[in-house]
């Protein structure tokens, strides 16, 4: 059985510097972890975003770049203070850029206890066809 | 560092026994416990009435976590599910982990284990645990004669 005293540092990897637009709120910007997965109609994206509501999170796609964002509350407990930290608190954001042709009318997306889900149907042109030959 | 041949005037045979175990136990915990991120991470916030507890395990079904609180320890284990594929698809990128976690966590003070609260919402748990009436720290007013 393992008890900590000491804090240790917990890897969440901050998004910060390599966005390209600046944001206008301060405080730190994680990157949610992800999973990606696709079939042969269409691709899923499931995204780690804790603290995160339904109505905190904004999903955009333009130019071919799907941007997911999460705005998280602060923890701030009236006469609280921090006595131990493994993890940073604070909004999340990534950003993919989408190789294929999607329908966008069809994109879904649910946000269940902190998890994203993304389904990104395949556009009808981009999915592959069976060529049939004909034999002379 | 070795130093065979030259014995420095002030060599001190403890110090160096002492710089040995430390580099020993650096190397051998390197070897055999790399550095994982612990899951789930947690964060303690205090008072001196109460300690919070909050951390976050996304995706996971409230029943499936289970606490357990003595004394001054308290223990969060459950599981999340593992991310699986069904038939015709394939994988992408994988970062997200699944699978059993526990955790032990010293707590600073003894807590009133009857009177722990418990909440998951958005992927969060938050713990709120009363500080023991008997570890509360009381003021003592110094009477002059």
């Amino acid at each position: 059985m393992e008890t900590e005293k000491s804090t240790v540092e917990i890897k969440k990897q901050e998004a910060g510097r390599g966005l390209a637009t600046e944001r206008m709120k301060t405080g730190n910007v994680y990157l949610p972890g992800i999973d990606i997965f696709e079939d042969k109609d269409s691709i899923h994206i499931v995204a780690d975003m804790p603290g995160v509501g339904e109505k905190d999170v904004n999903m955009t796609l333009e130019n071919d770049v799907l941007t997911i964002e999460g705005r998280v509350a602060p923890v701030e407990v009236e006469g609280h203070s921090p006595a131990y930290t493994e993890y940073g608190v604070g909004d999340f954001f990534r950003s993919f850029v989408l190789t294929e042709a999607i329908d966008r009318d069809r994109i879904e997306a649910t946000l269940k206890d902190g998890v994203l889900r993304i389904v990104l149907p395949r556009a009808e042109a981009a999915k592959p066809k069976h060529i049939p030959i004909r034999a002379e | 560092m070795a130093r065979i041949g030259t014995v420095s005037w002030n060599w001190d045979p403890f110090r160096e026994m002492d710089l040995l175990e430390r580099n020993w136990g650096n190397l051998v915990s390197g070897l055999a416990r790399p550095r994982v991120a612990k899951f789930p991470p947690v964060n303690i916030l205090t008072s001196e009435e109460d300690v919070i507890v909050t951390s976050e395990i996304p995706g996971v079904n409230p029943d499936d976590i289970d606490l357990t609180v003595t004394g001054d320890t308290l223990t969060i284990k459950g599981g999340r599910p593992h991310p699986e594929l069904r038939e015709g698809q394939s994988w992408q990128r994988r970062e997200r982990t699944g699978g059993e976690f526990f955790r032990t966590i010293q707590l600073p003070f003894d807590v009133e284990s009857g009177k722990v609260q418990a909440d998951y919402s958005k992927g969060v748990l938050r713990i709120t645990l009363p500080r023991a009436e008997s570890e509360k720290p009381r003021k003592i007013s110094v009477k002059t004669a």
